[in-house]
This record gives C-alpha cells, structure tokens and sequence, in this order.
C-alpha cells in the first residue's frame, strides 16, 4: 500500500540482517517523509546504530529493501549512497586528523569525487567561500588553520557535523551528536543541529531525552531489531510497551 | 593561510628540488669516475622505486612488499627489446637455431615464444615498461582494493606475488634466462651502451626522468587527491562517507607506483646491461621498502637520498665486511622504526632546519626570520 | 598428465605423494600454529619466525651433537629432550624480543613487519657467523630410520609418521591452552578488548610476552621436526615464511581449526601437484589459487560474519 508513495523520502521496508543466526535488525520498516526529523530511541543492542550501517551501506543486509528518493540503495556502494543524497555521522567523531579543519572540509565539498576530478580539483573563490560559511556556522571559523588534532572533542563533533553540511545530503543521518559533550558544548550543538535539520530530513539517534523532545518530529522506539513503538513523542512516551521496556525489568 | 601550502613548491620544496637536482647533475658526474657514477646511476634506478612507496605507503598507508615485481617487470620488457637486437642471425650463427635469445637455444627452444615477437619493436617495448607493471598493479589493486584487502594482508600478498613471479622467471628458464637473467645486453637501435660514454648518458637519462618521476609525485601530492590519500590512511571509512570511492584512488596510487618502479627497473637493465629474478624477488622488495623508510616515509626528496645512502653503505660495506652488511642492513629495519619513523626527513625538519634557521636568524636582521617549517 | 599412468599407480603415487604432503603438513602446521597465535590473537606479523624455527633446528643439531659425544647410550631419546630445550631457547629469545621491540609497535603493524624483517636478518647473519654457512643435518636415531611398508608400491618412513604425531600432539595442546585453559581465556578476551581486559585486572602487557614466547616455542619445535626432514641453514626458515603466512591468512585469523585444514590442504595440493608438474610450477599455482581465494574470500576460509 505504500509502495512507491512519493510522499515519501525514505523507504526501509523488511530489513534484515542476522550476524551468525543473530538477528540485530529484524523485518524492520519504517518510512521518512521529506523534512521529518525522525529520532531512533531504544536500549543499548536494540539495532539502532545498525539501522544506519544498513542505510549508508556500512553493514550489508541480509534482505529486505531501502528505497531512497525511488532508487534502491541496498546494492548501491557507500560512496555512491552519498552521492546520492545520504549523509551519515558517526558516533565517535570521525574528522581527519592529521589535516587542517579547512582541508578537512575541503575534501567533503561536494566537487571533484573521482580519482581525475580530485587531481585536477582547484580550491577558487567558490569553495573558499562555501568553507567559510560552514566554518562560522559550526563555530570554527577561527580554526581554520588549526590541525584537526589539535580540536576539543566537541569541535570534532561540529567539525564532522560542517564536513556533512558542506556536502547538504537531503537526508542526514546522525549518530548520537552530543554524547560525550560539556554543558555548554551540548548547548551550542542542540542550537546548531536546530539551525541545520530544516530543509532536509534527519533520522537521528539520542538518548537525551530533552533534546529529543525538542527535535523531534516522530520518534521509533527499536526493541531487539525490532520496531516497538512509532508516533509523536508523546505517544510514544505514553505506550505501556515502551514503559514495561525501559523499565518493566 | 593554509592556501600557501598548496602551491605546487613550497619555498621549501623549491630549495629541496634544487639540491637535489645539483647533486644528481653537478656534484656526482664531477665527484664520481665513469665506473662509480654508473654505480650511483644504478642506485638512482631504485630511487624510482621509493618515489612510488612514498606515495602508497607514507602518504596512502598502503605498503607493499611487491614493488621489486613491477621494478622486474619494467626492466625485463626493456631486456627483451635489448637481448632482441642482440640477437641478430650473425651473432647467434653458432646457435642451432640462429636468431634466438641463447639461453632459449640453450634449452632447446626452436623458434621465438609468440609473446617475445611484440618486443622486436622499440615502440612497443618502451610502452610496455610502463604498461606492464601498471596493468598488472590494476588487476591486483582491483581484486585486493575492491574486496577491501588492506594493511598487513595487502603486505603479505604482494609478498606472495614477489615469490611466485621470482619461482616462475627461475622455473621458465627457457622462456626467460632462468637465474641468471636476460644477461649480455649490447646496443639499443645499434647504440653501444656499454661504452663509458654511452652508460655517462644513460645516467643523465635517469637522472631527467627521476625528476619527471618527482615532479608527478610532487603534484600528485599537493593536488586534493594526496590529501585524500593522507585522509584514508587516517578514517577511511569518513573518506568513504564523504562520497569518495575509496578502492579506486588506492588502485590509482598503487598504479602510479608500479609506473615508476617499471621506469626505474628499465633504465636499471639499460645502465647494469642485465636483469634477473635476483632483482624481483621478496628480499630485494623489501629492501626497496627500506630505502624509502631511510629517506622519510612522507618525503619525495628524502627517498631519494635514502635510496643513495642505502645503497651506498651496502656496496662499500659488502665489499669489504660481507657479514657486516647484513648485521647493518637488519638494525637499519629496526632503528629506522623503532627511533626513526621519520627517515633523514625527519632528522633534517627536527634538528638541523632549527638549527640553519637560527643560523640565518643570527646574520640577517632579526625581523626577516625564516620560520622553520616542518618537512612533509 | 594422468594418462601416462595406470589406475593402481596413480593410486600409489597420490598415497605417497599425500604421505610426503602429510609431513609438509606437519611442519606447516607446526610453524603456523606460533604465527597464528601470535598473529590472531595479538595482529602482531612476525616475519622472523622463520628464524625462530631454525634456532629450534639448530638447538636440535647441538643437541643430538652432545648426545653422540656424551651420551651414546642414550642417543636414542635425544630428539625429545631436543624439543624440549628448543621450545625453550625460542621461546626465551621470543620474550626478549618482544620486551625489546615487539611491544614498543604494537599500534603499528605495517611497522611490526619492517622491524622483524631486520631482526630476521640480523639472526640469520648470527646463524652464519656462529654455524657456518653450510647447512647442518642430525643423525636421526636407529629407530626412527626405515619405513613400514604399506603395499608392494607404499612405503610409509617411520621418521614421518613421527613427526604427523608430534604436530598432532602440540596442535591439541595449544587448542587446549587457548580455548580450555583459564590462560587462553585472557589471551582471547585481550585480543576481542584490550582495553576492557585491562580494565578487569588482566595483566595485559605480561600476558602478551608470553602469548610471544609460547609462538615463538612453537617454531622453535616447528624446527625439531624440521631437522627430521631437512638440512638446517641460516638462510633455510626463510624459505617458509611466506608459505605459512599464507597458511595462516588463508585459514582465518583466529581459528585453529582453519589453520590446520589450510595448512592441510595447501600442503597436499602442492605434493601432489609436485609430482605431475615440475616442483616450481606446483608451488606457482599453489600460491596462486591460495592468492586468488584470498581475493575471493579475504577474511579467510574459516572466519565468522561478525557486527562491526
């Protein structure tokens, strides 16, 4: 019934996949619409980091379908699932360390992608500009020539976060963004994620709950790979089955 | 601004360019005799070599123990053409079969293997340096890089490649002179190169196309794509999650290298006169790898030298103490890692750039310091 | 190829040719179980294990040199207090080793590699200048020579079968010491999570010196059996390495099981083939169909799907 609904950005529909007979997703759908900020909640093993792994091509699925913008991404490479229009955060940041914030930006520009492109890519006023702009959003602009290495683990996070915006996927997908953050970090980073998940959709993973309540369009609640639970955070909330999850033990 | 460590030279790079190029061109052809500069020529060949690892394995992370098989393929397409011409009917009359290669007439081998035939030609013989190695680095790079084969198991293959490509040159002596090798190489197109003025030439020969070699490298390395090899050494998977299809600008790199290991192994057959399976084989890629861990791991220049120094020490040192050479060659693998990661590049941005900077620091005004800058 | 052959012949020549593969096998197995341990559970690539193989094959020689000298009466045992003091001599040089060096690159791999190909190196010059360049044989004792006689056309030596058990015996001792013993249960826990190991009170860094040391002893009576079925030189472990890497590599890291059926297998096709083809050309296509599954299956025959 809902095949093919262009309503629809993303279609995960079936997905599987069982490592040695232990099934970590499980016959899994779930559908995001344009500009939804869809929020993955769950227990630790729910599946919920894996979800994205099947998504971005990290992980490759036993069965099932994912469908994204009417094309198929589960034969598709992880590179051309970018390229598509998928962006993906990790849960620990992964920035280039040895490479200054601007290269690291630089390389995820969304120009010059194959092996000729790259030799023959020439960092002109467009792309300066464009690297300057993302900076500033992400509060590095004063760090532009600082090596990578040098960051405080939230600069990393927002560094990575600006490496995803400068490539402007239509569908952002992120891994615990403030986990492991200050205060003050996990302040500016719910104001830059605000700022930075209108005009595209986001699934994300969080366990802070304010912060959940504050973005989130809909929420998933995943159980042992599977979906329990799916509605406005509210619902979800108010779902016994959720409740006996988190705290039925 | 960062944008300045872009330009193709650094200021930096200019005054290591120089260098180099005076002491390959000015210094050695006057320091050296004939027989001692073809000696310093044979040691550039391999620098060749090191160029290559540079970019695989200091900036890509990619090591291969498999280079002396592209350096032999190079040099071996070169001694066919070579030993070809050198085998006219008139100087093979006393053959049985006149007109062949002799250790193919030793082995009682009647009439030229279809795939020497293409080798009559200077052409094709010049292309097939270059492209037989690169093809062959394509179809491993392909099989091992799209399966995501990386790290130690990329090193052992290769390895593995090595030893199967030496048993086979040793098992097929009639097809490829066996242990010896392509020996008694005389003329290309009816140059005598094995005159003193013939092998001073070939010197400068190398000596350009080395810095051809080090200009391609230089570019590559400064163009986006050598920042994204240091990139996917470091987080290959946000390379890959950056829209980057990671395999290809390994095969790319990989490529490149086995070109100029092809180039060097050809202007070693030219300027020795011979090759042989004792070149190809996991000792010698192996050593090659050192040649590069000596010069700096990240550093075009600096393999150069290594590769000098290298072999420099080897030759004077296994001439006189064999079982020194040895005991040195192994502590160097093990100093080289465990105190100097870095190579003479690293030597030279830790300690003696400081130190020429101060010197400078002190004769000019104090206001025009040059900063020292670490070497890449 | 067959054609040339009748069916009982061919019958006997695969039996022999197996049989001749078997203590290939043997001595594969031997070495790769030290590369394995030490390479599975620590990702630690020791290239000079060849070179601690020969200290073994060397400990053997002097050994059975001693026994003939001192000990006459006794020269019959000698093989087994032999592998005793080898396993010990390899496994000391091993703990040395990775006190000095291995332990200093345990981040570095690639480098690993580079650093124990200098040392394998400076042990065969060692080997040289101590033994000579010219390969040592042993004697091999009265009851060991000659072969049982299977059929008319099979004749098993006593020597090889010796060795098969002596594999077979330390292959079951090491899966007991890694999989049943409270011991192996820290080696495995530190290769899944250093850190978590750490954590819970396992002694990380004493635990890999030994895990070192026990590979290393392994070779070192990887190079008893060897002096069984070859003459030891300096340079003879060399020959092995990338064999056994192979062997290792193909069998899945981390799985015993595999190493043995990869060790098995490599080692019978190239017997085999040996006989048919020239010994050159059968070790050639044995490397290649070995490097052509890898780049099919690269995480090895025997390996799990695991959750990344």
């Amino acid at each position: 019934m809902l095949d093919n609904n262009p309503n629809f950005l993303l279609m995960v529909e079936g997905l599987t996949v069982s490592f040695d007979g232990f099934k970590a997703v499980d016959d899994l759908s779930f559908y995001v619409e344009p500009n939804e900020c869809r929020v993955i909640i769950g227990p630790n093993g729910a599946g919920k980091t894996t979800v994205l792994d099947l998504i971005c091509g990290r992980t490759k699925a036993t069965s099932g379908s994912v469908n994204f913008k009417g094309q198929e991404l589960l034969n598709k490479r992880e590179d051309q699932i970018v390229l598509a229009g998928v962006g993906r955060k990790f849960q620990t940041p992964s920035v280039y360390e040895d490479l200054t914030v601007f290269e690291n930006l630089e390389l995820s520009y969304p120009r010059g992608h194959s092996v000729f492109g790259a030799l023959a890519f020439r960092r002109d006023a467009i792309v300066k500009a464009r690297i300057a702009e993302i900076a500033a959003t992400i509060f590095l602009e004063a760090l532009l020539d600082e090596k990578a290495a040098f960051l405080s683990h939230g600069q990393k996070q927002w560094l990575e976060i600006g490496m995803l915006l400068i490539q402007d996927p239509e569908l952002l997908m992120l891994d615990e963004p403030v986990a492991g953050m200050s205060v003050a970090e996990r302040k500016k980073t719910a104001e830059l994620l605000n700022k930075i998940i209108k005009d595209r959709s986001v699934i994300v993973i969080e366990h802070d709950m304010g912060f959940v309540e504050d973005i989130a369009t809909r929420v998933t609640v995943l159980h042992q790979g599977k979906t329990l639970s799916e509605g406005s955070m509210e619902r979800v909330q108010n779902d016994p089955k959720v409740i006996e999850v988190y705290l039925g033990h | 601004m960062s944008a300045s460590s872009h330009r193709l030279f650094s200021r930096q790079d200019i005054i290591g360019f120089a260098i180099l190029a005076a002491v390959i061109f000015i210094v050695l052809p006057l320091a050296l005799d004939s027989f001692r500069l073809n000696l310093f020529g044979k040691y550039l060949t391999y620098a060749f070599v090191a160029v290559g690892l540079v970019l695989c394995w200091g900036a890509g992370g990619i090591l291969s123990l498999g280079q002396g098989v592209f350096f032999g393929l190079g040099g071996y397409c070169m001694a066919m053409f070579l030993k070809l011409e050198a085998s006219t009917p008139e100087n093979t009359a006393i053959q049985s079969t006149p007109g062949i290669p002799d250790f193919m007439d030793w082995n009682q081998i009647t009439a030229l293997p279809w795939w020497w035939e293409p080798f009559n030609s200077l052409l094709f013989s010049l292309i097939a340096v270059v492209m037989v190695p690169v093809m062959f680095a394509f179809i491993i790079g392909v099989a091992m890089f799209r399966r995501r084969v990386g790290g130690v198991y990329f090193a052992i293959i290769t390895q593995a490649f090595a030893a199967i490509l030496t048993i086979l040159i040793i098992g097929q002596q009639g097809y490829t002179g066996g242990v010896n090798g392509i020996t008694d190489l005389r003329t290309l197109q009816g140059w005598d190169i094995r005159t003193d003025a013939a092998k001073e030439t070939l010197y400068y020969v190398n000596g350009v196309l080395l810095f051809a070699c080090l200009l391609i490298a230089q570019f590559v390395r400064k163009s986006k794509l050598g920042r994204l090899l240091i990139a996917m050494r470091d987080q290959e998977d946000r390379v890959r999650f950056s829209g980057y299809d990671v395999a290809s600008f390994k095969i790319f790199i990989f490529c490149l290298g086995a070109g100029f290991a092809g180039i060097g192994g050809a202007m070693f057959t030219l300027q020795v006169g011979f090759m042989s399976p004792t070149l190809v084989g996991i000792v010698p890629s192996i050593e090659m790898v050192i040649f590069c861990a000596v010069g700096g791991r990240l550093s075009i220049i600096g393999a150069v030298y290594g590769a000098l120094l290298v072999n420099w020490a080897k030759t004077s040192l296994s001439e006189s103490f064999p079982e020194l050479w040895l005991l040195g060659l192994g502590g160097l693998f093990i100093a080289v890692v465990m105190a100097f990661p870095n190579g003479l590049a690293g030597i030279y941005a830790e300690h003696i750039a400081p130190r020429l900077a101060a010197l400078f620091a002190k004769r000019q005004t104090p206001a025009a310091v040059p900063k020292p800058k670490p070497a890449e | 190829m067959f054609s040339d052959y009748s069916m009982t012949e061919l019958g006997a020549i695969f039996a022999m040719q197996g049989f001749a593969g078997l203590i290939l096998f043997s001595v594969f197995v031997l070495m790769a179980l030290g590369l394995a341990i030490i390479f599975g559970q620590m990702g630690v690539i020791n290239m000079a294990h060849g070179e601690f193989m020969i200290l073994g094959a060397y400990v053997t020689y002097l050994t059975s040199t001693a026994f003939a000298v001192y000990v006459p009466g006794l020269f019959g045992i000698y093989f087994f207090v032999a592998m005793i003091l080898a396993f010990i001599a390899s496994g000391l040089l091993g703990l040395f080793v990775e006190w000095a060096m291995i332990r200093h690159l345990y981040k570095r791999p690639l480098d690993t590699l580079l650093a124990t190909w200098g040392l394998s190196l400076i042990l065969q010059q060692v080997y040289r200048s101590v033994f000579g360049a010219r390969e040592v044989g042993v004697s091999i004792p009265d009851w060991m020579m000659g072969s049982l006689p299977l059929t008319d056309l099979i004749e098993i030596p006593i020597n090889g079968i010796f060795v098969m058990v002596l594999a077979t015996g330390i292959a079951l001792g090491v899966y007991y010491l890694m999989f049943r013993s409270a011991w192996g249960l820290q080696v495995r826990a530190i290769s899944q999570n250093r850190v978590m190991a750490d954590a819970v009170g396992i002694n990380t860094a004493w635990t890999d010196r030994l895990t070192f040391a026990i590979g290393c002893g392994v070779a070192g009576v990887a190079g008893s059996a060897f002096t069984m079925i070859g003459s030891t030189g300096p340079t003879a472990g060399q020959l092995y390495i990338v064999d056994t890497f192979l062997v290792v590599v193909f069998g899945g890291t981390g799985s015993l099981l595999g190493t043995i059926a990869s060790a098995f297998s490599i080692s019978q096709a190239q017997s085999i083939m040996e006989f048919f083809l020239s010994g050159s050309m059968a070790k050639v296509l044995t490397l290649l169909v070995v490097v052509g599954i890898l780049m099919i299956r690269p995480q090895g025959l025997f390996s799990l799907k695991l959750r990344k």
